[in-house]
């Protein structure tokens, strides 16, 4: 699914990852953590070819990211699901014209019938927001309608930056329930975070890993969480 | 033949749209109705700028023509030997062969050309002006250096006057016309593609935040290209098209010159090229298409 090998990511003359190694079997859950600034959102950005690694390999659904042409990048990011702490939305479009983005740019739209795009709408609970535009939702709303884009193509992989920042706790385990039941269907998902507490919640639920960063590395972290 | 039919693809594309990815542009915006602006202002001027060169063509090649195909013959003589000369030239002209016609220049005719210099009264018997005789040439044309010499020979006092020492500079300066009229026309193209490029990268500048999300969901550039180039060539079209039309209103309404005013008689659009304009609005949409597209897929290979 995902492969990185001695990958490394520099800016500016600064070393922001370097001697990544790591292997993401498909259907597995893992998470990332670390202090902010650590290059958590960087390592997730390397993994949907927002940026490309200055040193070492990456494969991504068994495509060597280095060489690929923009179109390839297109195609391989209709087969990942992003969820970005601050969502990004259309903000003149309204959440169904939002959330079928994906399948209308790949060309899909017809694809996905009405009924399944309700039985998606319904399962993330915002049914009766489809006609609203982005910025009328609260940041939980919005949070989950993220994620019902990320999911709409039905993706190999989600990656998620930090899904539940800016959410209080009961929402963030909203959005962590729809994660672990998104993985159970055979998803791979990587969550970015550095609330300890929604590990611990996850680890009780479902198997997953979790990866440090730290010191421009990543690190399987022990059993300490 | 590939790009030829990816070319028929795009314009086939563009054409029939997709809402929803026009959609994705918001549907308002100053860029969008500073490119109607300009494509009508640009419009406008091209509308009089290919009057000046159709017009001033019209006018070189009327010149050309016409002064070509006429000589003038100038007699100067003491007042006894005015007639003998007049009827020598006629003598020599008609027996010389390449004249179509000649005719002498009555009182009258003189006196209404000298009119504007010395009035309507002027005494034109008692004054010793030249007679003038105005020769039409056949097409192939006379020997013009032996007519020289057989009316030096038969009438001392006649000069021939081909026109050549004036037309030529009158030809040339309308030719510069024509394509100073033609450049015109480039430079306003030139000048509607860089106003439509600086709108289309407003545009796609204040849009960063609905590109970055096509580029997240997996939108190609070509898709995402396509929204701005179909709303500013769309744009393009329609201001060109009113711009045109108020062009060609405005030529319409031209005062209409007098055969006095002779220089201004032709100039806006005669005959067939008042079809002419019509290409303006579809060459506006093309300048738009090819302008925004260029802007959208460099701004757009900037962003990850």
């Amino acid at each position: 699914m995902l492969h990185l090998q001695e990958a490394g990511f520099s800016y500016g003359g600064r070393e922001i990852l370097s001697g990544v190694n790591l292997d993401v079997a498909p259907g597995s859950f893992y998470f990332l953590t670390g202090p902010s600034g650590a290059g958590k959102t960087t390592f997730l950005r390397l993994c949907y070819q927002a940026l490309m690694p200055t040193k070492g390999v990456v494969r991504i659904l068994d495509r060597d990211v280095r060489g690929l042409h923009r179109e390839d990048i297109a195609q391989i990011r209709r087969r990942i699901g992003v969820v970005h702490q601050d969502c990004q939305f259309v903000d003149h479009m309204n959440m169904e014209d939002n959330i079928r983005m994906p399948l209308q740019v790949s060309g899909r739209n017809t694809e996905l019938d009405d009924r399944s795009f309700q039985d998606l709408i319904s399962w993330v609970g915002l049914s009766a927001h489809m006609s609203a535009l982005p910025p009328e939702l609260s940041s939980g709303e919005r949070q989950r309608a993220a994620l019902a884009r990320a999911v709409v193509m039905s993706p190999d992989l989600i990656l998620a930056d930090e899904p539940t920042g800016n959410l209080d706790w009961e929402m963030a385990q909203k959005i962590l329930t729809l994660l672990i039941e998104l993985n159970k269907m055979g998803k791979t998902v990587i969550v970015a975070t550095h609330d300890l507490q929604l590990i611990r919640m996850a680890k009780s639920k479902v198997s997953t890993r979790v990866l440090r960063l730290a010191n421009n590395k990543v690190q399987l972290a022990g059993v300490d969480l | 033949m590939n790009r030829l039919s990816a070319l028929i693809n795009n314009i086939r594309d563009l054409m029939q749209g997709d809402l929803t990815a026009d959609s994705v542009v918001p549907p308002s915006g100053y860029t969008a109705n500073l490119t109607t602006f300009t494509a009508g202002a640009m419009a406008f001027l091209a509308v009089f700028a290919l009057a000046l060169s159709l017009a001033t063509g019209r006018l070189a090649d009327r010149w050309s023509d016409e002064l070509a195909r006429t000589t003038t013959i100038r007699i100067s003589a003491p007042e006894g030997q005015m007639q003998a000369q007049l009827d020598a030239v006629i003598n020599v002209l008609n027996t010389t062969s390449g004249i179509e016609s000649s005719s002498v220049m009555s009182d009258e005719a003189q006196r209404r050309l000298l009119e504007p210099w010395f009035g309507p009264d002027l005494p034109i018997e008692t004054l010793p002006i030249p007679r003038l005789v105005e020769v039409i040439e056949k097409d192939s044309g006379p020997d013009m250096e032996g007519l020289r010499l057989r009316l030096s020979a038969e009438a001392p006092g006649a000069v021939l006057d081909d026109h050549t020492r004036w037309r030529r500079p009158l030809v040339n300066a309308a030719q510069r016309l024509r394509t100073l009229g033609t450049f015109s026309i480039l430079l306003i193209m030139g000048a509607t593609a860089a106003m439509i490029t600086l709108a289309a990268q407003s545009a796609l500048a204040a849009n960063g935040q609905v590109i970055s999300v096509l580029r997240l969901v997996g939108a190609r550039d070509v898709y995402i290209a396509r929204a701005f180039v179909r709303r500013f060539t769309v744009r393009a079209l329609l201001g060109a098209a009113v711009g045109t039309g108020l062009g060609m209103v405005a030529m319409v309404f031209l005062p209409s010159a007098a055969e006095e005013g002779a220089f201004l008689t032709g100039l806006g659009f005669q005959g067939w090229h008042w079809l002419i304009p019509a290409l303006i609005p579809p060459l506006a949409a093309i300048v738009a298409f090819w302008a925004t597209r260029g802007a959208a897929l460099r701004a757009l290979a900037r962003i990850s």
